[in-house]
This record gives C-alpha cells, structure tokens and sequence, in this order.
C-alpha cells in the first residue's frame, strides 16, 4: 500500500526541529532513518498527520569520545557506527550488535537514534544501550533532560520521550578495558530478520573471579531486560563453565518470553539458556583485549 | 494538494519534478521518471526489490519518499550499464545463469555493484552476506553467487 497524506517539514537545525515539534504535538513524527516509520506508513499502520524529517540536521549527525565517553548524535547511520573505530574501541559490543540489525542497505539509511527511539522489543540496540548505563540526552523547546537507558524503554515500541521531545545524543559511559569482556548473540529464522532472542553480555574478571556481569536480553518482553538474579550467581564465582551454566538456567527461568508464528515461549526460553551460556564463554575469551 | 519541488540527479540526468510528500522514491523513479527497471515487491523493506543507490550507498526506495532524495544522486539498473554496453556484473549473470524470472536481477545488480566497489575480491561469504538484504525465488542464489564471484574476476581484469 501506498502512505496515507501528510504535511512534510525539513528542519535544517536542531532548534527549528524542536520548533516544528513543539507546535505539531502529538500530531507529527519524527522521520529519521525511516526504515520502521515508513514501513508502518506503508502499511497504513501509522497515519501521523505530519512528518518532521531530521535528516537534513547535519549537527545531529555525530560520533565523538570526551575522556572515554562515547557520544553518538542520534542522526547517525547504523553503517556509519558499525564501521567507526571510535565505537569499536569504546564500545565493541555495539559494533556487534549492530551486525545484526537488518541488512547494509537498511544500516545505510537507519539511524542509531530512531533505532532507540522506535524502541523495538526485538532490537538489538535497546539491549546495548542498557547492558552499558547509556544514557540519552532528550531536546525540547523548553529545555534538555538525560535519561538513564533503563528508564526510557517503558514497553513494546514506547518511551519516555514526550511528543515534543527529540532524542539527540546517545552517551556510553568509558568501558573498562582491563579485565572487560562483551559478547552480542542472537538468534534469528534468517539472517536479518527479527530477533527471536538476542544476549547482550559484558563480564569483568580478575584473577579468575567474576567481578561484574551484565546479560541484557531482546526479543523475550515488551523492552530490552535485564536480569540481575544471573548476573548475581556470577559475581564472586570463578569464570568458568559450571557458573556460566548456573547463570544462564537462572536467566532462563527468569524470562517470561511469549509464543508467537516463529517460535514458542519455550523454544524462546531455551534460547535463553543457550545463548547466554555461548555469550559468557566468548566474554570470558575476550577478556583484556579491547577490541576482537 | 500540497507539493514539493525535488530535484535530483538520476544516472547522471538531472530531473526537476513537483511531488507529494508522500511519494514514495520508488514510485516517482518508475512513473514520475519513467525507469521502470527497479521494481516493486513487497513495500515494506523486506523483499530489496527495490534497492537503488543513493548518493552511492544502496537503499531501499520504498522506505524513502522522494522529497528525501531532493539534492542526491541516485543510481538505478538503467544506469548499470546498456545492452550494447553491459557493465562486467551484467555480463556475469548473462554467463553465469544468475537470474531466471529477472524480478530480482536489478536490484541484485545495484546491490553486487555496492560490494563490489568497497571489496573487489569478495569471499563467496561476503557475497552471500551482501545479497542476504535481497530475495530471490528463482535461483536458489547459487548462481548469482556465482555471478559476483565471476564478475569480481572481470573487473580485475581476469576472464
């Protein structure tokens, strides 16, 4: 199907953008890379009744590091990050995931911000973004605010943000190089396609020991989900496979994934359990290193 | 109804068009223009029918309106190479059987062609990966792989 008529505004200026969302409210979305929204206006899924496109805000297109904290202006491309070697040294992990979003010609035009913003449970970037404690710095004409990562996935394709606010900026806090270890798995029916489950894991270790874990999951609830229950079984523990099982049974048990066309509850819990186990051995390995 | 003036540069041709903002970029290459070579499958990111270059990197076309491409430079098949004079990629799926039904030729063309230009010799891995955005369901894939693979060759000079 073809999208149902809009009014097209073509801000050159984070401020004009702000502007035009202030006066359209809740009426008007924000077209970044375009490649969810218009899809669902394709579909005739959504019909805003007018589009603010972003894509010529060229200030928002952006990757940048102040003293190990990774900045990334929500205008730029998902190529672009999967390619930077600022992102592949402050944040690996991201690099990662990022293969697994789509297919290239999607990455071109995709953005990192509308990625986050669309807030899709099966995404990859969500469970990155609160694997790491990024936060997401949220414009609107009255003002700024920063949002934990945790705080702005609400649910299935909601946010914090207002109607009136843009997403400008993702922040990565500095990674850890000593003793860090990451991993991004997932697994899809065909490559590109929707998560059916997706790990996000990152484990610190010293001298044998966990120290820190984190095991974010896509694709098992309405948001990006954390489980801190496994992450505790690691901490203290020696890194090897029996604690790495315990976790990963933990997690699996811990997640109440649904049952859809591709895939039942169980299947998906399974997942779980599997991939989380797969994901801590390849933090483990990575260790030290900063980049693999 | 409200229209916007879009000015692009289509194969090299300069165009200058009044359209709705809700023109898709496909639609206005094939009826607004009249190049009917890239295609329209499933219009919504799916299927890579569509896939064009924009300002040299592949997009779908479906998921841009053409206001978007206002300013770009936009590359389709017709701008691939001609029948008198086809470009190494095309010359390849013609020896190598890289197409039957031809549904999907021109955007696995506009998609080897990206490829290509960023890795001239792909593994048959890397071929695989970069036409995994694409359906095909004549093939099987193996003989467009094939045709990369071939046409990599070619344009290094090699037969």
């Amino acid at each position: 199907m073809k999208p149902a008529p809009f009014s097209y505004v073509r801000p050159m200026t984070v401020e004009e953008a702000l502007f035009a969302l202030a006066q359209q409210g809740d009426e008007a979305k924000v077209l970044a890379g375009g490649q969810s929204l218009i899809a669902m206006m394709n579909l005739r899924l959504l019909k805003p009744r007018c589009l603010v496109d972003i894509n010529r805000v060229a200030a928002l297109d952006y990757i940048r590091q102040d003293n190990g904290t990774l900045a990334i202006g929500a205008l730029t491309r998902q190529s672009a990050a999967e390619t930077s070697p600022l992102v592949l040294q402050h944040c690996p992990l991201m690099t990662e995931a990022i293969q697994y979003i789509a297919h290239r010609p999607i990455r071109n035009r995709g953005t990192v911000g509308g990625n986050l913003a669309h807030a899709d449970p099966t995404s990859e970037l969500p469970a990155v973004a609160v694997a790491t404690d990024a936060t997401f710095v949220v414009r609107s004409a009255n003002g700024q605010r920063t949002i934990l990562a945790a705080d702005f996935f609400v649910g299935h394709l909601t946010t914090a943000l207002r109607p009136d606010e843009l997403l400008t900026e993702v922040r990565v806090p500095p990674w850890r190089p000593a003793g860090q270890g990451w991993s991004f798995m997932e697994v899809s029916p065909r490559k590109g396609d929707y998560a059916l489950v997706g790990v996000a894991a990152t484990l610190q270790v010293k001298d044998g020991a966990c120290q820190a874990a984190r095991l974010v999951y896509n694709g098992v609830a309405g948001r990006a989900q954390r489980v801190p229950e496994a992450e505790r079984a690691l901490v203290g523990r020696n890194a090897d496979e029996a604690a790495f099982r315990e976790a990963a049974s933990i997690a699996s048990q811990r997640v109440d994934p649904h049952s859809d066309f591709h895939a039942t509850a169980a299947y998906r819990r399974d997942l779980v359990n599997t991939l989380t186990r797969r994901a801590l051995a390849q933090a483990l390995a990575r260790c030290g290193k900063r980049s693999a | 109804m409200e229209q916007e003036k879009v000015t692009v540069t289509v194969n090299g041709l300069r165009y200058e068009r009044l359209v709705e903002p809700r023109r898709l970029l496909c639609d206005f290459i094939r009826q607004d223009l009249g190049l009917p070579g890239t295609h329209v499958g499933c219009e919504h990111g799916v299927c890579g029918m569509c896939t064009v270059l924009v300002n040299g990197q592949t997009a779908r076309s479906c998921l841009m309106f053409a206001v978007q491409a206002d300013g770009a430079s936009i590359t389709t098949v017709e701008g691939v190479g001609t029948p008198s004079k086809m470009h190494p990629l095309q010359q390849a799926f013609w020896e190598k059987h890289g197409l039957q039904c031809g549904f999907c030729t021109p955007a696995m063309l506009v998609t080897a062609l990206e490829l290509l230009n960023h890795n001239p010799t792909p593994s048959r891995d890397e071929i695989r990966e970069a036409i995994s955005s694409n359906l095909c369901r004549c093939t099987g894939y193996q003989t467009i792989v094939d045709s990369v693979e071939h046409a990599a060759t070619l344009m290094r000079g090699g037969v």
